[in-house]
């Protein structure tokens, strides 16, 4: 790959960042006030710390590793790749892995400490949809400064105006000021001035968790025609099933250190098994970062097999149970976990909302619920799937927990037989594979059969 | 696609003084033209009197002014009616002080942007310095109003004003890039800048003559760049000899306040994210 084939090149970027300047705490009042009149001095060297590595002996550690200090943490280290004109990468990892670092190191909006990154192309980057909407600007103005915040020139928002405002849908509400429109409507008018964006480069951050599904089916879409038109994408998102199916290729950040680069579905697969991404158990040990709201908080997920075991791994031909665990805090609601799975390439599989009839119209009371459904054997296809766990009030509709790929698990077919592939060992397509019953008429007399044109 | 022709970009660790990219600038004139008009749009948002305010606000301050420095205290203005000599004053006088103070926060106020997006940030710091150029212009009305009431014909001095004008915008500049990048980091200045800007209105001769400072504390004291931009207006409106002693020391410390505030902005610009 020549020089000229490079969209992106990093070569040894880290990034240092000071974090959590502790306070100190006195315990009599002397010594308190004595802190008062010394403080300007300390909190003039705590705040220019936050950019000054003075003490850091940043030259002579070659090791990152060997550099523990207190109050420092190395968001990236020493990550180097490229990517290829109208190559459309993903990049994965856990929360605090360096992906929103890579990403505002590559949009120029905070410099490397060390390393460097050679870019050929204009860049457009989405890190958040809407950025500088002025609440009391309308929103044909909106468009205008949006559009310039982005990178495009007025000429250029001037002719793509129509079609930004017919893809937010939005036309009515043109010259009304933002500040009235619903948050649906901000977003859509936000995410059609991005979609109109069209540089060499374009680096987007998670953009896709807003919106309801519909919109967020659109913004896929409109993501896969911007990646087949040769323009090289960078892409960071949790959402694993976007980034199958959008990125060919995928590199998988860890603790700031490039972990892997390499086909999308390989990176993944390590992802997922590195206890990083999601497995076959989550839990939320504490219950006020847990996902939920006031009257219920999802305590933990599970995909096991009938004897209670945790299991990854799904003999095709077992049956197995999901099962979720929640803490209802607040009595008198009617309450329907359900759960959608995902398989890798993002096709929405089924939904199952639960049957329970003991439950069925009973509101419930306060307490620890665990939820379980059985998945019959010869059901699944081969392959990896993803479990969105849900719980919501059905009349009236109120989502309480929404949580994307929660838990994941693989359905493997040994070839042993006994499965719905009977003796073909090859591919099958599909997103289900049931075993179902099949039934034969057989006649000896071909003479018989009515003659054929 | 040609590939030959796309720009390259260099990211890297940084240290050391570097000048404003002015070809980076005039690349992103759009966003400027924008930005400085968002800030007018936004001002006076959902307000009755609407730019009203832009009369008003100097207007009550000659009032207060003329009632104690020129009824009860009676200073002696070298002949001018103190309303007349105050008021060419404080037109321009408010203006510094607001853009000042608005360049001053730019950075802090919209952080939420600083974050998330990049553009040259020098933008954020001269977009107000622009932007009250609008009130300015208003209030130009109320100053007209006081001197044809005073029945002031204008004179061959009022040819120079442009260049007064550009150096009271210097100075808003100045002061901004350097308070903008210290603001960032140090949350001080907007405290400070609270009664700063209340004190320094008693430093230059808005409300009295730069005649009644004593010679020999002359040159120090119109090393002030407000002084040359007071001076300089009040010549060019009111046709009196302009004092050059005056307006050149001053002249030269807004130049170079501008010049030394472009280059420690830059050189602080790349830590603004780090430190928010």
């Amino acid at each position: 790959m020549s020089d000229k084939d490079i969209a992106i090149k990093l070569e040894g970027v880290s990034k240092l960042y000071r974090i959590g300047v502790r306070e100190k705490i006195q315990d009599s009042l002397g010594a308190t006030i004595i802190d008062i009149l010394k403080s300007p001095m300390s909190n003039y060297r705590k705040y220019r710390s936050l950019y000054k590595f003075d003490d850091v002996e940043l030259e002579s550690s070659e090791d990152y590793r060997s550099l523990v200090c207190a109050d420092i943490i190395w968001a990236l280290k020493n990550v180097s790749f490229s990517v290829a004109h109208g190559e459309v990468l993903g990049i994965i990892g856990k929360n605090g892995a360096g992906k929103s670092t890579l990403l505002k190191i590559l949009s120029k909006i905070t410099a490397p400490t060390r390393g460097q990154v050679t870019i050929r192309g204009r860049v457009a980057s989405l890190l958040e949809v809407g950025t500088g909407f002025h609440q009391e600007l309308t929103g044909r103005e909106n468009v205008y400064l949006n559009g310039t915040i982005l990178g495009m020139r007025k000429k250029e928002v001037d002719r793509k105006f129509d079609e930004i405002i017919e893809f937010s849908g939005v036309e009515r509400f043109l010259d009304t000021p933002v500040k009235r429109y619903s948050s649906g409507m901000r977003v859509r008018l936000a995410f059609a001035v991005a979609a109109q964006l069209e540089p060499e480069i374009l680096i987007i951050d998670e953009v896709l968790a807003v919106g309801d599904a519909v919109f967020q089916k659109k913004c896929l879409n409109k993501m896969e025609s911007v990646s087949s038109q040769g323009r090289t994408v960078l892409f960071v998102s949790h959402n694993m099933q976007a980034i199958a199916r959008l990125c060919p290729r995928a590199v998988l950040l860890d603790g700031g250190c490039l972990m892997q680069d390499g086909r999308a579905s390989q990176v993944l697969s390590t992802y997922m098994h590195s206890g990083s991404g999601t497995t076959a158990l989550r839990e939320w040990t504490d219950l006020q970062n847990a996902p939920g709201d006031e009257v219920v908080r999802l305590r933990a997920v599970r995909v096991r097999d009938e004897s209670g075991h945790v299991m990854e791994t799904i003999d095709i031909r077992h049956r197995f149970a999901i099962e979720m665990e929640y803490d209802v805090l607040e009595s008198g609601h009617l309450l329907m976990p359900n759960f959608n799975l995902f398989n890798s390439e993002g096709v929405h599989v089924f939904t199952t909302l639960d049957q329970d009839p003991k439950w069925r119209k009973v509101s419930r009371p306060q307490g620890r619920y665990v939820s379980t459904v059985w998945i019959e054997e010869n059901l699944m296809a081969e392959g990896a799937f993803f479990v969105c766990a849900a719980l919501m009030t059905p009349h009236p509709y109120i989502p309480h927990i929404y949580e994307r790929d929660v838990v994941t698990f693989h359905v493997v077919d040994s070839l042993e037989g006994g499965s719905a592939r009977g003796d073909w060992p090859g591919e099958i397509e599909g997103v289900m594979r049931p075993l179902l019953r099949w039934d034969t008429h057989y006649d000896t007399d071909v003479a018989r059969r009515p003659a054929t044109n | 696609m040609n590939r030959e022709d796309l720009p390259v970009t260099v990211i890297k660790s940084s240290t050391g003084w570097e000048l404003i990219d002015f070809k980076e600038l005039l690349d992103y004139r759009d966003l400027f033209y924008f930005l400085i008009w968002r800030d007018i749009k936004v001002l006076y948002a959902q307000t009755i009197l609407g730019f009203s305010w832009a009369l008003l606000n100097p207007l009550v301050q000659i009032a207060i002014f003329g009632i104690i420095f020129g009824k009860v205290a009676n200073l002696q203005t070298d002949g001018i009616p103190y309303v007349l000599f105050s008021t060419v004053a404080i037109i321009p006088w408010t203006y510094m002080s607001e853009a000042t103070n608005q360049s001053s926060q730019s950075l802090v106020s919209d952080q939420g942007m600083l974050g998330k997006v990049y553009f040259p940030r020098v933008i954020y710091p001269l977009t107000p310095v622009l932007a009250k150029l609008v009130d300015f212009s208003i209030s130009l009305i109320l100053l007209l109003a006081v001197m044809i009431y005073y029945g002031v014909a204008p004179t061959w001095n009022l040819l120079l004003l442009p260049i007064f004008v550009i150096l009271m915008m210097c100075i808003p500049a100045g002061i901004g890039l350097w308070l903008s990048a210290l603001a960032i980091r140090f949350r001080d200045v907007k405290f400070a800048m609270s009664f700063v800007i209340r004190m320094l209105i008693y430093t230059a001769p808005i409300l009295y003559t730069a005649s009644s400072i004593p010679d020999q504390y002359r040159l120090i004291y119109s090393l002030n760049p407000i002084v040359a931009v007071i001076e300089g207006f009040r010549a060019c409106l009111l046709g009196t000899p302009i004092e050059w002693q005056f307006i050149v020391p001053g002249a030269v410390t807004s130049i170079l306040l501008l010049a030394s505030g472009a280059m420690y902005f830059r050189r602080m610009e790349r830590v603004f994210v780090d430190v928010i």
